[in-house]
């Protein structure tokens, strides 16, 4: 079986002009919305405390609320957490003076209604609380606490933004090295593409930008790559073995000969991807999304951005020659 | 043209797959309900106590499937919970306070597997539920007590030289202020201190028309303070953990002034941020019966007395001499008096504090002692918009309180021992903790818990489950397209893409690495991506065989010209999981890791394992048509 008939001719340099439009109207939005809205960073880089609460019986927001706002806790953000009986409560770093101690006080003031408090429970069980009936399962279940200091919030935003630039200059380096200094610049401005836009979409979305956001950017940007270089990988080769055609012509004809595989990888990729944003559960969906977003806009970019580039950087056939390529790697040996 | 394996691939494919099948199995059997019995403080599980163990369970009708004693402790397994429970509840009774009796799950690994050192997965908090903790010490402090420290040194040092001074004081600040009665003798006490006490700067200056020195600490002397504090609160943190019970913690240093604590299966985290954090230790004193309470309290302080006050706020005056501290204790235990049946801590002192307590209550019958109960409580300075205010050097500036109260001022009746009792605590609560502190010792310095991740047991039981289920549904719909797409080709596909699944997991069991929520996503990903160098090997083989190769050559040119792209992708990936894993905190780390054995194993499986599948099926014979 295939999806698409034998040989494809699809004209894609042919609309790069198009798609570098599309591209700089998606990134200028992105960037204004980042400029006016930012991003609705999570605590792991603010700082701050996160409690995750599951209910027995559903719960209104309304509810917890008060309960919080009568024992003080003012700046606290509710919400619910993918059904009526699991709550978030988000607090920003306050001026209280134990700021560890937060999450186990908001855990209290949760429980006082139900007059609980936890008991040793099994592991891998649900926990397990003595109220005036006994022992028995907690109606106020403490699935998660995520605390972050703001000395730690702020070396996560810098390690984050600078891991992004070692990844960067490492891949620039590599390319260069097995390609050509061109091919590296096309590799990159497709990088900082898709992360720009993916970065977009969670700003105008206000989708909360966490930890494990960010480590999916990472990851969309060795998946991206990891197409570009297989396009230009045969755009190399096709350089030194079609005779006829212009740069163009040949990068056209490349693209065409890698559209199958580039459309199927995305495809196995996307189907493991959905997955995980379905069934993977709340925590990490954030995570799935990006990857989702990331995956959708590096298929494109691998195609539209990436070799446009490399074309408009004036790459020609002499630059790719056999001879030229033995040298270089003859540079890189041993 | 034959497509043939020489056999020396074979046998490397071979030496990769059968151990990574072998060390993969062990994740295949459950956990069985366990317990572990821990010794307190030095005190060690022989075999004679495992013996003594046995017969106490045997005498409740109670049978462990199996047993293990090693440095951790001795391990029992049990058929049910129930059991479980029955066990840790006798041996808890049986086995006294010199051991910690925890509920635990235990692998359930097989004998003939536990011989090759196989073992499940490591799983992160993520997963089996549990606290992380992200602890600071406070340098700050350390710096002030050694100047404090060195302070007294110094006038020490310059009274055996004959050199008076006017004054040696510590400034608020940092750093250590000399003025000298007599200014000739600047130089003098410049050299005394530097050859005497080395681990300081001396510098002159001139305040207010006199010169004076400026003492600070050196960079060295800083270094070394800074480590001996972190390395004394990992030890004090350990002891806490241990007396807690807490079963397979982690306590590490990172950095320079960090210290991670990992308990995993914690259900208490609150009680485990009041006993890592505290600072509580008591000091006891005798009462000052000669002088006047009122006279005291109207501001006409004895010297040699102190005025504290009760927990119920009345006044009392104490002298100021301390007898003997917690540094004194070697062990302490919270129980219920029998009589008053309010709470009490037991305890007992070493034998400098037995003697002295000996000797004071001798000398003391009818006259009152008392308990102080002592606690630094620290809080990082914040502005007003929650930010922590920040010193020259980075480091956040603190509030600290101290908090003195009598907890107890009891008539001396007899003579005592080294064991006496502390009465007047509010709760059991309050009762074990501080005995636990007690028992564990102090910390160096205060530590500020910066960083918590907590995981409830079902909320960890739940990211296991739909992790799991992720895995396999994105496999299943992974094998499915391959199949239909490639037909037989997506076969060998298949199997190759379930090979990397056994190796990744044999990997990260064989190495001992955390799996955690993202690691798990990371090995979804891996399972979608690592079809691709499938992917392009087979649709290389269709274009060869587009341009009218013989099937056999298609195969091979396949294969050879696929590589290259293959190798050139997948190494700009592992370039970004590196970068990852080198920034990566936690759970992050645990992503990177994944990946990056998922890019190596699917590498050889995708290349290697499916070459190898291909020649076996097509490799031997003549062939006229390939179906791909």
């Amino acid at each position: 079986m295939e999806f698409l008939k034998r040989d494809t001719q699809f004209d894609f340099l042919g609309k790069r002009r198009l798609a570098g439009m599309i591209s700089l109207a998606l990134i200028a939005v992105g960037i204004a919305s980042l400029l006016v809205r930012g991003l609705n960073f999570g605590i792991d880089f603010t700082g701050g405390t996160l409690v995750e609460v599951s209910y027995k019986d559903s719960v209104t927001v309304e509810r917890v609320r008060e309960q919080l706002k009568s024992a003080q806790f003012d700046g606290a953000r509710i919400q619910y957490f993918g059904t009526s009986r699991d709550i978030l409560v988000r607090l920003p770093v306050g001026t209280v003076e134990n700021s560890a101690g937060i999450s186990s006080e908001i855990m209290e003031t949760l429980r006082l209604p139900y007059l609980e408090t936890v008991a040793e429970s099994p592991q891998g069980g649900v926990q397990q609380c003595v109220s005036e009936l006994g022992l028995g399962e907690c109606k106020v279940q403490m699935r998660r606490v995520e605390f972050v200091g703001p000395q730690v919030g702020g070396e996560l935003t810098e390690k984050g933004g600078l891991a992004m630039i070692y990844a960067l200059i490492g891949i620039l380096i590599y390319v260069a090295w097995r390609f050509e200094w061109r091919f590296a610049v096309g590799a990159v401005a497709a990088l900082v593409h898709d992360v720009l836009i993916t970065i977009s979409i969670f700003s105008l979305f206000g989708l909360e930008f966490s930890l494990p956001v960010l480590a999916a950017l990472l990851a969309v940007i060795g998946y991206s790559l990891n197409d570009t270089i297989v396009v230009f990988d045969r755009m190399r080769e096709n350089f030194r073995k079609m005779r006829k055609g212009g740069a163009l012509e040949v990068m056209n004809s490349s693209l065409n000969q890698t559209l199958r595989r580039t459309i199927l990888t995305s495809l196995t990729t996307l189907l493991v991807v959905v997955t995980l944003l379905l069934i993977g559960g709340e925590v990490i969906k954030g995570f799935s999304f990006a990857l989702f977003i990331g995956i959708l806009v590096g298929t494109y970019s691998s195609i539209f951005i990436a070799s446009p580039v490399v074309l408009g950087l004036g790459i020609s056939r002499e630059d790719m020659l056999p001879v030229q390529k033995e040298e270089a790697e003859a540079d890189g040996l041993p | 043209m034959l497509n043939h394996y020489p056999w020396w691939k074979w046998a490397v494919i071979a030496l990769v797959i059968v151990p990574g099948v072998f060390y993969a199995l062990p994740n295949l059997f459950g956990d069985d309900p366990g317990v572990q019995i821990r010794g307190i403080r030095g005190a060690s599980i022989e075999s004679n106590d495992f013996d003594r163990v046995r017969t106490m369970l045997s005498a409740e009708g109670l049978d462990p499937k199996g047993a293990t004693l090693d440095e951790n402790g001795l391990r029992l397994r049990f058929v049910s919970p129930e059991q479980q429970l029955k066990a840790r509840d006798v041996l808890q009774k049986e086995l006294g306070t010199q051991y910690t009796v925890a509920l635990t799950l235990l692998p359930d690994t097989p004998t003939w597997l536990r011989l090759v050192q196989a073992r499940p997965m490591h799983l992160g908090l993520d997963l089996r539920g549990g606290v992380h903790f992200l602890m600071e010490v406070d340098m700050a402090s350390v710096f002030r007590l050694a100047e404090e420290r060195y302070v007294m040194d110094i006038r020490a040092r310059l009274r055996e030289e004959k050199i008076r001074y006017e004054g040696v004081r510590r400034i608020p600040d940092g750093g250590i202020e000399v003025q000298l009665r007599d200014a000739d003798q600047i130089d003098l006490a410049q050299k005394t201190i530097r050859r005497q006490l080395r681990g300081l700067q001396v510098e002159q200056t001139t305040r207010n028309d006199t010169v004076v020195l400026v003492i600070s600490l050196s960079e060295a002397e800083r270094q070394e303070l800074s480590k001996f504090a972190l390395e004394q609160n990992i030890t004090a943190l350990r002891n806490r953990i241990d007396a807690r019970g807490n079963k397979e913690p982690i306590v590490q240093r990172q950095g320079d002034r960090r210290i991670v604590v990992q308990l995993p299966g914690e259900q208490d985290p609150a009680s485990a941020k009041r006993i890592l954090g505290s600072t509580a230790t008591i000091e006891t004193m005798l009462v000052d019966e000669d002088h006047n309470l009122e006279v005291a309290v109207a501001g006409k302080v004895p010297p040699g007395s102190k005025l504290y006050r009760l927990r119920d706020g009345r006044p009392i005056l104490l002298k100021k001499q301390v007898l003997y501290s917690g540094d004194n204790i070697i062990n302490a235990a919270a129980s219920i008096d029998s009589q008053s049946g309010g709470p009490i801590v037991s305890i007992t002192l070493d034998a400098m504090g037995a003697r002295i307590n000996k000797r004071v209550t001798g000398d003391n019958i009818n006259k009152r002692m008392a308990v102080v109960y002592i606690e630094t409580r620290s809080s990082v300075k914040t502005d007003a918009e929650g930010r922590p205010i920040l010193d020259d050097d980075g480091n956040a500036l603190r509030i600290k309180r101290r908090i003195e109260e009598v907890i107890t001022a009891p008539y001396i009746r007899d003579q005592l021992g080294k064991r006496f009792q502390i009465e007047g605590l509010d709760s059991v609560v309050e009762a074990s903790e501080l005995a636990l502190v007690l028992k564990a010792g102090s910390l160096a310095a205060p530590v500020d818990i910066i960083e918590e991740r907590t995981v409830g047991p079902s909320l960890g039981q739940a990211n296991i489950d739909r992790g799991f289920l992720s895995v396999m549904i994105g496999f299943a719909l992974v094998l499915v397209f391959m199949a239909f797409y490639y037909r037989v080709f997506g076969l060998f596909a298949n199997v190759a893409l379930a090979l990397n699944l056994v190796l990744i997991v044999a990997v990260l069991s064989i190495t001992g690495a955390t799996l955690t929520l993202p690691g798990v996503a990371g090995i979804v990903l891996t399972v979608g991506m690592a079809v691709d160098a499938n992917v392009l090997i087979f649709e290389r083989i269709r274009e060869e065989l587009r341009n009218a190769n013989s099937p056999q050559a298609s195969i091979h040119s396949g294969y050879e010209k696929a590589f290259s792209t293959i190798v050139d992708a997948n190494i700009t990936t592992l370039i970004a999981a590196i970068v990852l894993f080198n920034f990566g905190t936690g759970p992050i780390k645990g992503f990177a890791v994944t990946l990056i054995i998922g890019i190596i194993t699917s590498l050889f499986t995708a290349i290697f394992v499916t070459r190898g599948v291909v020649n076996l099926v097509y490799g031997g014979r003549r062939l006229h048509e390939l179906r791909i």
